[in-house]
């Protein structure tokens, strides 16, 4: 039986070994450990799937009405000691996985630092990550490097073995951010961050796309993931640092507009502050930041409270030098204003600005909107 | 002047609003509308509209209306399989720089009707229909609790069918994806009337469900024959008891969050919009906690009909009775609490995914019981391979795979690869197609003699049934391997070549199923040429074991000229084991309900108000809101809604069924 039906999976064998299952065989250390999850997974709940297939086709076989031999007992309905074996036999299946789960989710958890840079290498003393912001546009994917001050648009590098942390948000709807071989995906969504670690162990070109439908333009807003040498990275970043257009507000703002199978494009210089006033919502000059909202809806919305609130932003915003020419405008100054301003901060802010250790406010875990 | 008056009149609507350009559409259009105005034509000509009035349209009969659902289902299980159809075509082509033939705006519609159709206008009709017929049968009982409700529930199904058919040649569909998830289903995203479709189908369609599952739980509750206690209800009955109360439990969360999706798009409220304090992520929340429960609605009946079935054809009790009663109910309150298992995705912490991993697969383990006691029970049977059974078996064979693949998903470090994917798509399609739809087959085929007193024909039958099965392991096991390759969902084009050969396989399963729903349909016309040769005179064609077989087939309009009284789970096995013979005299007038045409009043003009408010015509929208209430308000003023079945009538009817017996024993 067992080997005609080896005999009868060859051409699935085949045709299978022909495509690159790239979720189960990846590049990144993440994506590894998760595909080796999938094959776990499976064959431990295969040890029961299997015996029930073959007792169905056993027993449908067996008792059929034509087989006389097979014994009949049309009254028997109970047995303690069967009614035991089936309802524990899935629950230990289940307590071997749901303990599984607990420590693998636990452990790959998009938001939890490496601590390792594969299977065989340990995170080396004082490693840092590259940091990588991420924005969703319609429809294309724009990645700011802070390290370096450069920006690209659909495609994106990393130096192998080095870690990598995704800070990822959306302009305008939901996206998913999904480099099979990399890791898993996280979503992108307007007015919120999320955040993904990762890091890839082998050199190459892969692909990257959004794994949640986001409109007209969504089967073409793919990216490239290039996973580079130490060396090769540094010419890349060089390449791009050569590109004469820069990432700020105006440039962004033209770019959010929806376009489809959009060109690679470089950005030699970026403005900082862009990915912030992204995730908040306030890269439009004289659009409020989601952060001056909430600390003013903290300190009490429209009573007294929250208007004291937003007198001392705007006086805080009054308190800085802005260069002339520059193009913010509005509350969103303010927030910035309310960094140089520390100290009037500490007093207003503090509320929110304290909420989550090292997480500015408004970039929140969804979870806790 | 004149545009302001035509804004007033007709709102949004205009001749740009005709999807005239669209050749598909167009040409569908033509052949419905040809189709339509051949069968006013028929019905007009063999002069059947009066009698479809009386004895249907406005029937408060828990039996017709339960066949009216069922052809409600199966008219809308075309349009989403033609949808289907264009999908798997689409996809299969559309490589290699090639666009396909559907451009985005057409496909983005298609996958967005597909699903909304398939889950609200074919399995739940279709699910609710075989409740409607089955459930107070298998009570013994004369009707449901509230019948003209139940009259009323169905036509608001139809009204949100109307709706989104209305949509395919006037104006649009919503271009979401079949759950609507803002920012993208908000008005900045989506200004056209697509979703406004989506809501107001779902909306008034919505109210139809809720007022079914009310309508049953109380039947259930209520109506049993003497002598059925709880734990001696039949198995359908009671995932139906459990079904119904996760309908109403769970139907009022999606009319709340659609509510306030329509509060976003038509007064600028911001519930769920990106700026003002607005949060997507509460919509997606909110849509799940309804969403889950409802595959559940879809699948426990069905799990229902495997038992009986199982139980019926093995010629055996069901194994384990009462752990499949407390299988249902466990499955039922668990329902509720693993609704973020379809966004992991989104963030939340570990210790909140692994809760509702863990959680998710709990589900399994009273599940896998259920497997267990149906195997069981066939232990020791005399399996008859009808067609309910190969329908089971194929079910039993499938469902586990879907269910294992299931459970994988539920694993959050591998739904983080496998999120969105299409090995999602195959798991829910192994799981609705193999275990829902397989259910609703096993059950139409076992309960058809019932309806219409003669068996459907086995060749085309098992026909059908091959296409189905082999055609879905083509369909969808590619997609399982695909999903492997990091293909996501809903993609209308493709770069890697590579791919094309896993689509044709799937797009050659559409093919096969395409067969196997053509089968059905030369069957059901077959059987009906050759029902004097199928014909089930006794009204227990297949030595069944539960009330509904104790009745004729089909059944007169009272189902029981008298209640029965209950000893034993499978009651008519029971009554015939114990030589039970039938009554021939002391027949008394039988109190009935009587048919009004206020449910289908009612919910045509709901559909009418749907269609104002989607156009911004807001004239028509108030004005049938008025007519609503008045038409409601003058409905409780209708003091005829019953009468008695004279004495003379149930003697006749029984006669007539003591005749045939008794021919049918001589012969």
């Amino acid at each position: 039986m067992s080997r005609y039906r080896a005999i009868a999976l060859l051409p699935v064998m085949a045709a299978l070994s022909g495509c690159n299952l790239v979720v189960l065989n990846p590049s990144g250390d993440v994506a590894s450990q998760q595909g080796d999850l999938v094959v776990i997974s499976t064959l431990l709940m295969l040890l029961i799937i299997v015996p029930v297939m073959a007792l169905t086709v056993l027993f449908a076989w067996r008792y059929r009405q034509s087989n006389n031999t097979a014994r009949y007992e049309p009254d028997w309905d109970h047995s303690t000691q069967l009614e035991l074996v089936i309802w524990a036999a899935p629950l230990l299946i289940i307590i071997c996985l749901g303990a599984i789960t607990w420590v693998t989710t636990h452990k790959l958890d998009p938001y939890r630092p490496l601590d390792r840079i594969a299977a065989d290498k340990p995170m080396p003393a004082g490693a840092a990550p590259l940091d990588v912001q991420v924005v969703a546009l319609d429809w294309k994917w724009l990645f700011l490097y802070p390290e370096y001050g450069i920006a690209s648009v659909n495609e994106m590098a990393a130096p192998v073995d080095r870690p990598i942390r995704f800070s990822i948000t959306a302009s305008s709807v939901m996206n998913s951010f999904y480099v099979p071989a990399l890791a898993g995906q996280i979503y992108a969504m307007p007015g919120m961050e999320t955040k993904l670690h990762a890091v890839i162990n082998e050199p190459g070109s892969f692909k990257g796309f959004s794994a949640n439908y986001s409109g007209a333009g969504f089967s073409h807003m793919r990216f490239t993931f290039l996973g580079l040498s130490d060396g090769d990275f540094g010419a890349w970043v060089n390449k791009v640092k050569a590109a004469s257009d820069t990432m700020d507000r105006s440039r962004y703002l033209a770019l959010e507009k929806p376009s489809e199978a959009v060109p690679v494009q470089y950005f030699g210089s970026t403005d900082p502050k862009l990915f912030k006033a992204a995730v908040e919502r306030c890269v439009a000059p004289g659009s409020m930041c989601m952060g001056d909202m909430h600390a003013i809806d903290r300190a009490g919305g429209l009573n007294a409270g929250g208007l004291a609130a937003a007198e001392a932003l705007l006086r805080a915003s009054a308190l800085t030098d802005r260069p002339a020419g520059s193009d913010a405008t509005g509350l969103c100054t303010v927030a910035e204003a309310v960094d140089a301003a520390a100290p009037l901060a500490a007093t207003t802010l503090a509320p929110i600005s304290v909420r989550k250790a090292g997480t500015p406010a408004g970039a929140l875990r969804p979870a806790d909107l | 002047m004149l545009e302001t008056l035509t804004t007033f009149l007709f709102g949004r609507l205009s001749l740009e609003s005709f999807p005239y350009h669209e050749p598909i559409v167009v040409a569908t259009f033509f052949a419905v509308v040809l189709g339509g105005v051949a069968l006013v034509a028929a019905l007009s000509y063999f002069k059947l509209w009066g009698y479809l009035w009386r004895e249907w349209f406005t029937s408060v009969d828990h039996k017709r209306i339960g066949i009216m659902y069922m052809v409600l289902g199966l008219i809308m299980l075309l349009r989403g399989f033609a949808d289907a159809i264009m999908m798997r075509a689409q996809q299969a082509i559309a490589f290699n720089g090639s666009e396909g033939y559907l451009n985005s705006h057409h496909f983005d519609q298609v996958f967005t009707a597909h699903g909304v159709i398939m889950i609200f206008f074919v399995a739940m009709p279709l699910v609710t229909g075989l409740m409607n017929y089955v459930v107070p049968l298998q009570i013994g009982a004369r009707d449901v609790s509230f019948p003209f409700l139940n009259n009323f529930s169905f036509w608001m199904t139809v009204g949100g069918a109307v709706l989104i058919m209305a949509s395919l040649f006037l104006g649009e569909f919503a271009r979401t994806g079949w759950l609507a998830y803002p920012p993208l289903s908000g008005l900045e995203a989506s200004p056209d009337v697509g979703v406004d479709y989506y809501i107001w189908a779902l909306q008034v369609a919505g109210v139809g469900t809720t007022l079914s599952g009310i309508n049953l739980i109380c039947t259930i509750i209520k109506m049993r024959a003497p002598g059925m206690t709880m734990m001696k209800l039949p198995v359908f009955t009671w995932t139906s008891l459990c079904t119904n109360v996760l309908i109403v439990a769970s139907f009022p969360i999606l009319t709340a969050v659609l509510v306030l999706l329509s509060l976003d798009r038509y007064v600028g409220t911001h519930f769920f919009t990106n700026d003002m304090g607005g949060n997507p992520m509460m919509y997606v929340n909110l849509i799940w906690i309804w969403g889950h429960p409802e595959v559940y609605i879809l699948i426990l009946p069905c799990f229902g009909i495997f038992s009986e079935v199982t139980s019926t054809f093995t010629g055996k009790k069901l194994f384990g009775y009462t752990s499949m009663v407390y299988a249902t109910v466990v499955i039922t309150i668990l329902s509720y609490l693993v609704w973020l298992h379809h966004f992991f995705t989104m963030g939340s912490g570990a210790s909140v995914n692994s809760f509702f991993g863990i959680t998710t697969m709990i589900i399994s383990i009273p599940t896998g019981a259920k497997i267990f006691n149906w195997l069981f029970t066939m232990y020791r049977g005399r399996i008859r391979f009808e067609l309910p059974m190969m329908w089971t078996i194929a079910f039993m064979l499938t469902f586990v795979i879907g269910g294992m693949t299931g459970v994988l998903l539920a694993v959050p470090p591998a739904d983080f690869v496998l999120h969105n994917s299409l090995f999602l798509i195959a798991h829910f399609h192994n799981v609705i197609i193999g275990g829902v739809l397989f259910g609703l087959f096993a059950g139409i085929y076992y309960w058809w003699p019932k309806a219409f007193g003669f068996r459907l024909d086995p060749f085309w039958g098992k026909m059908s049934f091959w296409f189905w099965v082999i055609g879905f392991y083509f369909a969808f096991m590619p997609l399982y391997v695909l999903g492997l390759m990091g293909v996501t969902r809903r993609l209308r084009v493709f770069e890697d070549p590579s791919l094309q050969i896993w689509f044709l396989i799937a797009a050659f399963g559409a093919f096969l199923i395409a067969l196997g729903i053509g089968s059905f349909l030369i069957q059901i016309a077959v059987s009906v040429l050759k029902r004097n040769q199928l014909v089930d005179v006794d009204g227990d064609p297949w030595d069944g074991r539960t009330l509904e077989w104790a009745t004729s087939s089909p059944p007169p309009g009272y189902n029981f000229a008298f209640t029965p009284v209950i000893h034993y789970n499978d009651a008519w096995w029971d009554m015939k084991k114990r030589g039970y013979k039938r009554p021939l005299e002391g027949f008394r007038p039988i109190h009935m309900p009587s048919n009004t045409g206020s449910g289908i009043i009612l919910a045509g003009i709901s559909t009418v108000l749907g269609f104002g408010m989607i156009w911004h015509i807001w004239w028509l929208a108030a004005l049938s809101f008025i007519g609503l209430l008045a038409v409601a308000i003058g409905h409780t003023f209708n003091y005829n809604r019953d009468f008695h079945i004279p004495v003379e009538d149930v003697i006749a009817t029984e006669a007539e069924r003591t005749r045939l017996l008794s021919g049918q024993v001589q012969a």
